[in-house]
């Protein structure tokens, strides 16, 4: 399973990509095998700053649905405008092309709970 | 966690197992959406073992069949198979059904995997208030028979190079019986659950390994791939076929479940709960089960409530998911009398928005 060394995890299976005080925000190869083809992914919430835990979006597979949560407190600065048409890039390519928002963080302290790629790896077995 | 004569091929093939009904089954193997597709343009292989099947032998094998089944089992000859339900005696459904009428005296049902015990329980109280011998003039060989379902329009093409007997020219809904693959006495069945034709093939657990061996030799020059749960439930929902526990259940009446084509109201049929439909089917009945596309992006799901253009309730979804092939949400839902006419505007509650979609008539990926 593919864990890149260079992002922080969080145990509900999202990638963060901390780049100063924003970062990108997606959901990890483990949880894109686990979903099954992605087919819909509904992001209504461009403009609003959510606190850590809430909820940012809705990823759906054929079978199921699951919402996206904050990892981090953050205002939705700006979402991946190719999810709406090729959903599928988030099984194709779920650290690059399948990316989900882009956030401004509101507060660094928080970052400090996410998961590093080592503890990460053992949470997924 | 019960194994099927099959479950150790799935391990081995990879693919994303989960327990079904007591059973540990393959969900997915390539992905939902090209199993949905390869057996929409030629054909895949899906594990049906976990299904039941009761033999009903004997003089009074033809007079249980038509009291607990809803369809009338006079219009079959030997060799045809029948779509139908069990009706529980208050109106509601205790499960759907095949009927194989194998000769005048005997018969085999084939249940939902689901519902085995219910069914069987059911069943065996009817055959002894008609004093049928319990496991011998009727018998539940669930747990002997295994089966695969080889689906898609190159299906029986393939098939057709295991055996001597003429299967490509079969009916629909018809079987026969017939040395395949090398194998004796394999029923042969011309019905499937995806709407995109094929066959079903039954055999003793015994022989599962080598059928599967035979099954994917003989159809990998067309292309063959195996199927997952997943997808047999997107291609039977596009095709519009009912799935007992979402679509119908111990509440709802085949009539209500548009279902009204298997209540056969003739002379000697009088089978359990024919009044209470008969008068439902003359007086009408609300609410009813009906299809719908979406119009707007969004995928509906099991119980998702249903609203008319003011947001006034109007029904519950009962299926839903995104049709491979049309690339749209589909469903099917519970619709209050006025909204059942093709092309009547509904909206589906997702997520507290209101979806618009339109009610239709499956199969809908042919639209």
């Amino acid at each position: 399973m593919n864990v890149p060394e260079n992002l922080k995890y969080t145990e509900d299976h999202e990638w963060i990509k901390i780049d100063g005080d924003t970062a990108i925000i997606g959901v990890t190869e483990y949880a894109s095998q686990q979903l099954g083809d992605v087919v819909f992914v509904e992001i209504e919430t461009e403009g609003e700053t959510l606190a850590k835990g809430e909820t940012f979006g809705t990823i759906e597979a054929v079978k199921t649905v699951s919402d996206l949560f904050m990892p981090v407190g953050g205002e939705v600065l700006e979402i991946n405008p190719k999810l709406e048409e090729t959903p599928e890039i988030v099984n194709q390519d779920p650290y690059g092309d399948g990316w989900m928002v882009k956030i401004k963080i509101s507060d660094a302290s928080e970052l400090e709970a996410l998961l590093s790629p080592e503890v990460y790896k053992e949470t997924i077995g | 966690m019960k194994k099927t004569a099959f479950t150790d091929y799935h391990i081995d093939l990879g693919a994303k197992m989960a327990e079904f009904c007591g059973f540990n089954m393959p969900i997915e193997y390539s992905g939902i959406k090209d199993e949905h597709i390869t057996v929409r343009e030629k054909l895949g292989v899906f594990d049906v073992s976990h299904m039941g099947e009761f033999w009903v032998k004997g003089s009074k094998a033809f007079d249980l069949v038509q009291k607990v089944t809803s369809n009338n089992v006079a219009d079959l000859h030997d060799g045809k198979v029948q779509y139908s339900c069990f009706p529980n005696g208050k109106g509601g459904i205790v499960d759907d059904l095949l009927v194989y009428k194998v000769n005048d005296e005997t018969y085999l049902l084939v249940v939902n995997a689901a519902n085995i015990d219910k069914d069987w329980a059911w069943c065996e109280k009817q055959a002894k208030e008609m004093g049928l011998e319990i496991g011998k003039e009727i018998y539940n060989s669930s747990n002997e028979i295994c089966q695969l379902a080889v689906q898609g329009p190159l299906a029986l093409k393939a098939m057709q190079k295991l055996t001597t007997a003429n299967v490509v020219d079969m009916e629909y809904y018809t079987f026969q019986k017939c040395d395949f693959a090398g194998i004796k006495d394999v029923i042969f069945s011309t019905t499937g659950y995806t709407g995109s034709g094929g066959c079903e093939i039954y055999v003793s657990n015994e022989d599962g390994p080598k059928l599967w061996k035979a099954v994917f030799e003989a159809g990998e020059e067309f292309g063959i791939k195996p199927i997952g749960l997943g997808a047999r439930d997107t291609l039977r929902l596009e095709s519009g076929f009912c799935l007992y526990g979402n679509d119908i259940n111990d509440e709802t009446s085949a009539i209500q479940a548009g279902l009204g084509w298997i209540t056969k109201f003739v002379d000697g049929n009088d089978f359990v709960d024919r009044a209470i439909w008969e008068k439902q089917k003359e007086e009408g009945i609300s609410p009813r089960l009906k299809g719908f596309i979406m119009e707007e992006r969004g995928i509906p799901r099991q119980h998702y409530k249903v609203v008319d253009a003011d947001g006034n309730e109007i029904g519950e979804v009962t299926s839903g998911t995104m049709s491979p092939i049309l690339n749209k949400g589909i469903g099917m839902a519970y619709l209050n009398k006025g909204f059942w006419k093709v092309g009547t505007e509904i909206f589906i509650q997702i997520r507290n928005k209101n979806i618009k979609a339109l009610v239709a008539k499956a199969p809908f990926h042919e639209q």
